[in-house]
């Protein structure tokens, strides 16, 4: 017999999503990986903002989700901006060949 | 019963589609399990009632990051990318940070179970107006001001990228 989903399930789905981006994050390559993989950590706030929305009963956690939504998908235009702007100028999307700035 | 069903069938979509997103060789393929991920957390929005924000993950997030997402895919040269080695040489520190974080969270869940079981809000589901309804009256009474300022990041960033791609200004 399954259980009633609680919010505790929400909360372990999300934070195990939060791993799994923080995973493609720090261990990725290819940049476009990379923001993806934040995409997925976003992704896993919203769905802890949403759950304790429900859980509080009020409305102020989706529009918190809401917000972040917003600065997601400004972060991603600005990021993919940056990223045509490095691959015309260094051909590559790998991060650790990115290094100019680095010691 | 058939909210438990489908909230494994959804958190099956998310995390399958994460970890098939993070490991995938080919960007395109790692990019269509994106949206097999965000799909499966559009559907928990829906399981918790925020059916604006279902609208949304699949409006804004599938049509719109995504799209952006492949379309620098397809600008961008990967062929020669996908051939080469994937992971950081330092892969093991970072997932061993990530197991840290992970025991972590997992200790702070452990204690705070007992304060979440309570659980079930009481009014969510037998509320008068919709969800749509009262989002926007939060929104355009109380959060009017963060909302405004929302939409001059979304110009800031407009400019920023235009700015960022164009070969010369």
């Amino acid at each position: 017999m399954l259980h009633p989903i609680t919010n505790a399930h929400f909360l372990v789905l999300s934070a195990a999503l939060l791993l799994i981006g923080t995973i493609g994050v720090l261990t990725r390559r290819n940049m476009v990986v990379i923001l993806m993989s934040i995409e997925l950590i976003l992704n896993a706030v919203n769905i802890n903002l949403v759950t304790f929305s429900r859980h509080f009963g009020d409305v102020h956690g989706q529009i918190f989700a809401i917000f972040v939504i917003t600065v997601a998908a400004a972060e991603t235009a600005v990021g993919l901006g940056i990223l045509i702007a490095l691959f015309r100028n260094r051909e590559t999307v790998l991060a650790d060949e990115v290094d100019l700035l680095k010691w | 019963m058939a909210d438990t069903i489908l909230f494994y069938i959804f958190a099956a979509f998310v995390l399958g589609g994460g970890v098939l997103t993070v490991t995938r060789r080919n960007s395109v393929h790692s990019a269509l399990w994106l949206i097999v991920s965000l799909l499966g957390t559009a559907g928990l929005f829906l399981l918790r009632q925020a059916e604006f924000l279902f609208a949304v993950q699949i409006i804004l997030y599938i049509g719109g990051v995504v799209l952006l997402i492949l379309f620098v895919v397809m600008l961008v040269n990967l062929d020669e990318t996908a051939r080469l080695r994937q992971f950081n040489k330092a892969w093991w520190v970072a997932l061993a940070c990530a197991v840290v974080v992970g025991i972590e969270i997992w200790y702070v869940l452990n204690r705070g179970l007992e304060t979440l079981e309570p659980g079930e809000a009481p009014q969510t589901a037998a509320t008068i107006e919709g969800n749509t309804e009262r989002l926007a009256d939060v929104l355009f009474s109380e959060y009017l001001l963060p909302f405004e300022i929302a939409s001059l990041l979304l110009l800031v960033a407009i400019v920023g990228s235009v700015v960022m791609a164009k070969k010369r200004i």
